[in-house]
């Protein structure tokens, strides 16, 4: 059961993730990034990431996603224009992304994986927030100061119409 | 419960799960506009539905008015307008019921009964919350449709600017209780406050009792009810972002909302009122008492969303997003800043 829903979310990912590049329709590519973003959630879950899975739908879906809708809703005259975007530069494209490839695909059959399957942990949550209190607490505060900072330089900006 | 059992028996599980888990909201559904319909009347002094005469009508007091309704809905023509984007208005109306579904799907409406139980509970319901405002945005633009795209950019601007002073609400919740579990929160709340009321959060400090109105307040918004429905305002926008959709689709999208009413309801019962917990410890609060507690608390929140409906006019836009983000957010910051101090020095 496990094995075959891991495929299945495998598969969805993967499809999905295709049909993000390929796909002529912006739309398309948005609702397609769902699906992708909803398998990568699930492949989280299998590795007992509960929590990472929980904030992939939050913040992936729940904002990034929907900023980029909003983007394509709010671009000017969307009902009128047929939007698309088109692939430029195929062939350097092309041999970049296989040199990615190879470099990944190297690093994966070299590196010596851990294959002793781990004990479930009883749920990363806690832990999470505990690191984040004790030995990632300049990090979690800076960055929350460039959220900050990102809050107020939105509100700046859209106020200069005005 | 699922993890243990063999292979077929967990597909038998898992289908019959869903199966109660979609009854659970076509029921109320069916249930919740009967009310709507009785409520409204009874506050506009008239008689609602009542299903008088010979022949075929709707039954005793109307009782079965929706249920001829929902087979309208169902006999209808579905229609998809030629200008449309196929797919995608194909695909729309279930994912905002998918996102629905799956959220249903971990309430506890027991101490024994819950389909679904993770350690993140309250964490997992806020997140796929977000999965209805995709749908919705894919809706309003594959209507191809002025009123359906206004519709869903209000709609979407609404439930993403509201959630934020939910989910603020609701870490209040999480600071007092220490869980994200929702069995968790509830077995929290146990007990007896000052000896006379029940330990929920919402009588914990005066802070949790405005965190419980910010959060039914925001939830109200998310669900696209009066007197936040600018984005379906009829005198406006037609219907917003469902104009274009009839039949079984537009079921679709009048289930999820129902639905989304019974999240919301359920959510606050759970963080602020002491979910399956009794009002006086002891008292009727074992076995299947539990499921009525519940019920009983989630639907009275439901009455009063039906309750606002008909009392209040609708904001303009401008004042919709005004109280998100000048009066609410605010509050949900202060709030947290108030139950740390609270249960610092005080509690």
């Amino acid at each position: 059961m496990g094995e075959a829903a891991f495929w299945f979310i495998v598969a969805v990912t993967l499809i999905s993730a295709l049909i993000v590049v390929s796909s002529r329709n912006l739309f398309y590519s948005a609702i397609a990034l769902l699906f992708t973003f909803f398998g990568v959630a699930g492949l989280y879950i299998f590795l007992w990431a509960d929590f990472l899975a929980g904030v992939q739908v939050l913040i992936y879906i729940g904002g990034i996603l929907i900023l980029i809708l909003f983007g394509i809703m709010l671009t000017h005259k969307i009902t009128s224009v047929d939007i698309s975007h088109t692939s430029v530069q195929q062939g350097v494209g092309g041999i970049v992304v296989l040199l990615l490839f190879a470099a990944l695909a190297w690093m994966i059959v070299r590196t010596p994986w851990l294959v002793a399957a781990a004990p479930e942990p009883p749920g990363t949550a806690g832990e999470i927030g505990k690191l984040l209190m004790t030995d990632y607490m300049l990090p979690f505060e800076v960055a929350s100061v460039l959220l900050l900072g990102a809050l107020l330089g939105a509100a700046v900006l859209s106020r200069k119409g005005n | 419960m699922f993890e243990n059992l063999p292979y077929p028996d967990l597909i038998l599980w898992l289908l019959l799960a869903g199966l109660l888990l979609f009854g659970l909201m076509a029921v109320n559904a069916l249930a919740a506009v009967y009310a709507e319909r009785k409520i409204s009347a009874f506050m506009q002094d008239r008689l609602g539905p009542m299903g008088q005469g010979a022949g075929f009508h709707a039954g005793k007091w109307g009782l079965l008015q929706t249920v001829a309704d929902a087979l309208k809905l169902i006999l209808k023509e579905d229609i998809i307008p030629r200008a449309a984007d196929r797919r995608l208005f194909i695909i729309a109306p279930y994912i905002i019921f998918i996102g629905a579904f799956i959220a249903i799907s971990a309430l506890p409406f027991s101490e024994y009964i819950q389909v679904i139980d993770i350690n993140l509970g309250i964490f997992y319901l806020l997140a796929v919350c977000s999965l209805g405002v995709v749908g919705l945005i894919t809706a309003g633009w594959a209507s191809d449709n002025k009123w359906s795209l206004y519709g869903a950019l209000r709609s979407a601007a609404q439930i993403v600017s509201y959630e934020i002073p939910a989910a603020l609400s609701i870490i209040v919740v999480v600071m007092l209780t220490g869980t994200l579990d929702l069995q968790g929160i509830i077995r929290a709340q146990e007990g007896l406050i000052w000896g006379i009321l029940p330990n929920w959060i919402i009588f914990n400090n005066p802070f949790t009792f405005l965190a419980f109105f910010i959060y039914f307040i925001s939830g109200v918004a998310e669900t696209n009810r009066t007197p936040f429905d600018i984005p379906e305002a009829e005198s406006e926008l037609v219907a917003g972002f469902h104009t274009e959709y009839s039949g079984m689709r537009w079921a679709f999208f009048f289930l999820s909302e129902y639905a989304n009413m019974f999240i919301v309801c359920g959510i606050a019962t759970v963080a602020f009122l002491g979910g399956w917990q009794s009002p006086v410890p002891g008292f009727l609060d074992s076995g299947g008492w539990g499921l009525f507690w519940f019920f009983a608390k989630l639907l009275s929140l439901i009455f009063v969303m039906i309750w606002f409906r008909w009392t209040f006019p609708r904001l303009r836009v401008d004042q919709l997003m005004g109280v998100a983000w000048k009066v609410l957010l605010p509050l949900a910051l202060l709030n947290i800043f108030g139950v740390g101090l609270w249960s610092l020095y005080i509690g």
